[in-house]
């Protein structure tokens, strides 16, 4: 049997654990906890140590995905999840400009680790304080060739999307003759 | 849709950056303590500011320039209050008190000196109207603004915050291949023209301040001051920023990896 993975970033409460759960054939697996700190009640749970997704492609091929914990005290798994990903995924919170610079910083520390593909989702479009995919991007200061998608975490058509767009970008890459 | 937030967490300068870059058109309305500040762009140019709280007329702003008496102030006040500010131009220029220039400069001067103020609010609530024009009776500019972004991200000190900003010094710095800018145009100062001097992708970060003598919360700076202004981008080392490599996959066959990701895809389209 192969396995191989997507890790699923972003800050805290951007989405993460709703994206996967979204398309995730088994329960998401994951480590929620409720929040008693006051500063960090904008929800009941979160992610105190990962997600993990299971998408099962055939007979001997599954597709893990991996969702990083949101809050900043436990960024030292972020590297050991990253170690052998296919590519990853940062989601950003269409509604919380107070998140994009800590979502360009998760996104520097990920490209940092490796020279996988990725691409960026602009989570929360369907809610009527969600910024502009174009405003975003410039705050986001994400290149004119980084992928930037508009996604609803809870809709699966517009999960599906995202990830096929990351699998294009490595079929791309692969095509382009990079190895 | 909104484009609106609060300056903690999303700055002035990061503002300005995003009208400079978008090309903006429209109104941006900023609530600070106890004042309020209402700048206009056009195509990603300031055209004009004012401060609620402050007069903000020409004929207070050439006062205050000193290009008019304090009692041709008063007197205009008095007479000509009435007039809008271009009709008042056109007057002054004509009656040889003032020339276009001294009135083109002196506005520039006070729409600069608003941002200026701004930067220095931490508080505030802001938004932007798209498209909205400045008032009709103002006479608008169109101002640059990559200066003013530089001018605004060197104030930024904190060091944690630009350790977000720049987590990793063992990336590389290239120019950014965006049209209409030109680093020329640019006031730089001797440190940001040292470490421009510097970037190329073969240099990492932690390089370049090395041979710039910047120690780390320095070359933060400078970078991040470089950044704002959309001149340069981070990239990788020497190598292309995404390739595949094999320890992405189970196998180490170039086929079955291809096979392996297109066998993903038809099953994710097929879910
Ligand atoms: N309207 C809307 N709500 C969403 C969307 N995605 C997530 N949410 C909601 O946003 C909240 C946060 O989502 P989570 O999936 O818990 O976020 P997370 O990134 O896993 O959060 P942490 O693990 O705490 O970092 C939840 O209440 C979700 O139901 C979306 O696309 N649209
Ligand atoms: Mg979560």
């Amino acid at each position: 049997m192969q396995t191989v993975k997507i890790v699923v970033t972003g800050p805290f409460s951007s989405g993460k654990t709703e994206f996967i759960r979204c398309v995730s054939e088994i329960d998401v697996v994951s480590t929620e906890r409720k929040i008693t700190a006051e500063a960090e009640k904008i929800k009941d749970s979160t992610t105190v140590a990962m997600d993990f997704g299971r998408i099962t492609v055939d007979d001997d091929l599954v597709l893990y995905l991996f969702g990083t914990p949101g809050q900043k005290r436990f960024d030292f798994m972020w590297e050991i999840l990253s170690e052998g990903m296919l590519g990853f995924i940062v989601m950003v919170d269409s509604t919380r400009p107070e998140t994009f610079r800590e979502a360009r910083s998760i996104l520097e520390t990920f490209r940092a680790y490796a020279p996988t593909p990725y691409v960026v989702a602009a989570n929360k479009q369907d809610c009527k304080d969600a910024w502009e995919v174009d405003d975003m991007r410039v705050a986001l200061r994400l290149d004119s060739k980084v992928k930037f998608l508009p996604c609803v975490a809870t809709d699966k058509e517009s999960v599906k999307k995202v990830l096929l767009e990351l699998l294009y970008s490595i079929l791309a890459e692969m095509d382009a003759g990079g190895a | 849709m909104a484009l609106k937030g609060n300056l903690r967490d999303f700055t002035i300068t990061q503002l300005l950056n995003l009208v400079n870059l978008a090309k903006k058109t429209g109104n941006l309305v900023v609530e600070g303590p106890g004042e309020v500040a209402q700048i206009n762009f056009r195509d990603g140019k300031l055209a004009f500011a004012q401060l609620a709280h402050e007069d903000s007329s020409l004929a207070a702003i050439l006062q205050r320039n000193s290009k008019i008496s304090v009692s041709q102030y008063k007197l205009l006040k008095e007479r000509a209050a009435r007039m809008t500010d271009k009709e008042l131009g056109i007057l002054l220029i004509n009656a040889g008190y003032v020339t276009q220039e001294d009135i083109i400069a002196s506005l520039q001067q006070y729409f600069i000196s608003v941002l200026r103020r701004l930067f220095t609010w931490v508080e505030g609530i802001f938004h932007f109207e798209q498209d909205a024009r400045p008032p009709d009776d103002k006479i608008a500019l169109r101002i640059d603004l990559e200066n003013l972004i530089i001018e605004g991200s060197r104030q930024m000190r904190e060091w944690e915050q630009l350790q977000e900003e720049i987590p990793s010094l063992d990336m590389a710095l290239k120019f950014t291949d965006r049209p209409g800018t030109n680093i020329r145009n640019v006031n730089l100062s001797v440190e940001e023209w040292r470490v421009v001097q510097y970037v190329n992708p073969q240099n990492s970060m932690r390089q370049i301040a090395k041979a710039s003598k910047l120690n780390d919360l320095e070359i933060r700076r400078v970078v991040y001051s470089l950044l704002q202004a959309g001149l340069v981008e981070v990239v990788r080392v020497g190598a292309p920023s995404v390739t595949i490599s094999g320890r992405m996959f189970p196998t180490q066959d170039r086929e079955e990896q291809k096979s392996l990701v297109n066998r993903l895809i038809t099953r994710i389209r097929s879910m």
